[in-house]
């Protein structure tokens, strides 16, 4: 019998475990799987923090959902109710803004860094395509989520977005209506993204996540190409298991912290309730992460030649993020070749376009 | 009768056992069937989704107000149905009415004073006071409504 009882009991529970699931080998894999060390290497750990921010968003929004009421009568009187009388209301409903942002931030910069180290190569192209819709469903999560409180920029935001996806050509008017269950952005149209947001979303995401994960576990990481390049004796590595999975966990812990500090100092506001018949109000933009698109569509002209111009853009738009999805397919050198400079400069060229365009849709009037 | 497939001892099991045109038949009855089983699981959630048509009340006029609640230059937001309107009143005192719903992407507009044009805050487009697009992403002059003064009321209708 061991010294300290509770080790002991530990260790019996994982041989009965052991016994039955064969849990040796699954350590035995774990132990195996490592990490390549180069200059980049801390982009590896974004992916793990949009996890990590994936879980607070789960445990936020249920604690959320526990006095949420997804009526247009009373949606905005229960977030009221949350913020002002719930004890830590205000805390839990910012840590799941703020998480929110900080989500998608890390998610971007997940694939910006996968896409410098040209991880998305064969065989690895399902793993990139599965990671990209994902962010689309970040995405969705934002823009179903935003609605949810009734508010003003809430309800002016859902009408846009909505109507954008009604200028598609043939579909577009009957996936609106379906959208918003009628004509307007009304009390169906919260329901709807409530359901979006609490139950279809989070499932289609779960099953993403595992995909994802798994797709990584199987195929391990993907050696960048300078590591690669290096003679054998050069090319250092990190245990994933403990090391990286130990450092992963100390900087989720900053991240929480950080967290909260967002919380604390800068709360979710709520702003004033939805009417429908009330004017847009001045000065009303998307989150962050539409700034583009909006500054965009503020931008194009009524039409080009004969298409409505909005519907142009958005096909631009969308032709762009096809390509982001397709990049494995259009970038065909395996793991490990040469880099392709011409990809690198168009990438770069279309990042810093993407983040002028978003300043200047915050700061231009 | 031999276990065997296609057994060449056994005159006319082949035909028994592997008939190209009936197994063809089989995988389209059995598809068919599939694909029939599955619209009719999908056609009433897909129909689900879709609303049956409100039956709102298709308000066709409206009083919105007495001629002097309106001053000369401002806009009043209405309701019409389930739309809003603005009724706008010049410097010459003269009373015009649109539906409130920018041609862009669907916001609610206003009256900006200073500027005597009819505003949208969401992408910045603008109408002049016959309600033609002016400026900005706005693709199509607002759809306008008719305004007539009884008295001293004044009542917005629905171009006939």
């Amino acid at each position: 019998m061991n010294q300290d009882g509770s080790t002991s009991i530990g260790r019996r529970l994982y041989r009965w475990l052991d016994e039955r699931y064969h849990l040796n080998d699954l350590v035995a894999f774990l132990g195996s799987k490592d990490v390549p060390i180069t200059r980049m290497s801390f982009f590896y750990y974004f992916g793990g923090i949009t996890l990590f921010l994936f879980f607070v968003q789960v445990v936020t929004g249920i604690l959320l959902l526990m006095y949420y009421v997804p009526s247009a009568d009373e949606a905005y009187e229960s977030v009221h109710y949350i913020m002002a009388k719930v004890p830590f209301g205000w805390l839990i409903r910012s840590i799941h803004m703020w998480s929110a942002n900080l989500m998608i931030l890390s998610a971007m910069i997940h694939l910006v860094s996968v896409f410098y180290m040209r991880a998305y190569r064969k065989p690895r192209e399902l793993t990139w395509i599965s990671g990209c819709m994902m962010l689309g469903l970040l995405l969705a999560f934002g823009f179903s989520g935003y609605l949810l409180p009734w508010n003003e920029l809430a309800f002016f935001a859902t009408r846009i977005g909505t109507e954008v996806v009604a200028s598609i050509p043939l579909v577009g008017d009957w996936m609106a209506y379906v959208m918003r269950g009628g004509e307007d952005v009304s009390g169906t149209t919260l329901n709807r993204f409530f359901g979006l947001h609490v139950a279809v979303l989070p499932g289609v995401a779960a099953l993403l996540v595992a995909f994802h994960l798994i797709a990584i576990q199987r195929q391990g990481m993907s050696k960048p190409t300078e590591w690669l390049n290096k003679p054998p004796e050069q090319r250092r590595r990190m245990p994933f298991f403990p090391n990286f999975l130990l450092r992963d966990l100390l900087l989720w812990f900053v991240v929480l912290n950080f967290l909260a500090a967002l919380a604390v100092f800068f709360p979710a506001h709520l702003g004033e309730k939805a009417d429908p018949f009330a004017p847009a109000p001045a000065g009303i933009k998307p989150e962050w992460y539409f700034l583009a698109q909006y500054q965009v569509l503020k931008w194009l002209p009524p039409t080009i030649g004969p298409f409505d111009g909005d519907s142009v853009g958005m096909l631009v738009m969308s032709l762009g993020m096809l390509a982001v999805v397709l990049l494995p397919f259009l970038d065909r050198t395996p793991e490990g070749g040469p880099r392709r400079l011409w990809l690198d400069l168009v990438a770069t060229l279309a990042l810093v376009i993407l983040i002028i365009v978003t300043v200047l849709g915050h700061v231009l009037p | 009768m031999c276990p065997e497939r296609n057994c060449p001892n056994c005159p006319g099991e082949e035909n028994r056992a592997e008939s190209p045109s009936k197994r063809r038949l089989l995988n389209v009855l059995l598809g068919g069937s599939v694909l029939a089983w599955l619209g009719s699981v999908l056609y009433p959630m897909a129909a689900f989704l879709l609303p049956p048509p409100s039956p709102a009340m298709r308000e066709r006029s409206v009083m919105v107000g007495t001629v002097n609640e309106f001053a000369n230059n401002s806009g009043t937001l209405f309701r019409l149905g389930t739309r809003p309107g603005i009724l706008v009143r010049t410097d010459r005192g003269e009373f015009r009415a649109f539906i409130a719903i920018c041609t862009h992407l669907d916001c609610t507009v206003q009256f900006k004073e200073d500027e005597s044009v009819i505003w949208c805050a969401c992408h910045n487009g603008k109408f002049n006071l016959q309600g033609m697009n002016i400026s900005g992403p706005p693709p199509r002059p607002l759809d306008p409504l008719e305004v007539s003064v009884r008295g001293d009321e004044v009542h917005v209708s629905l171009p006939a």
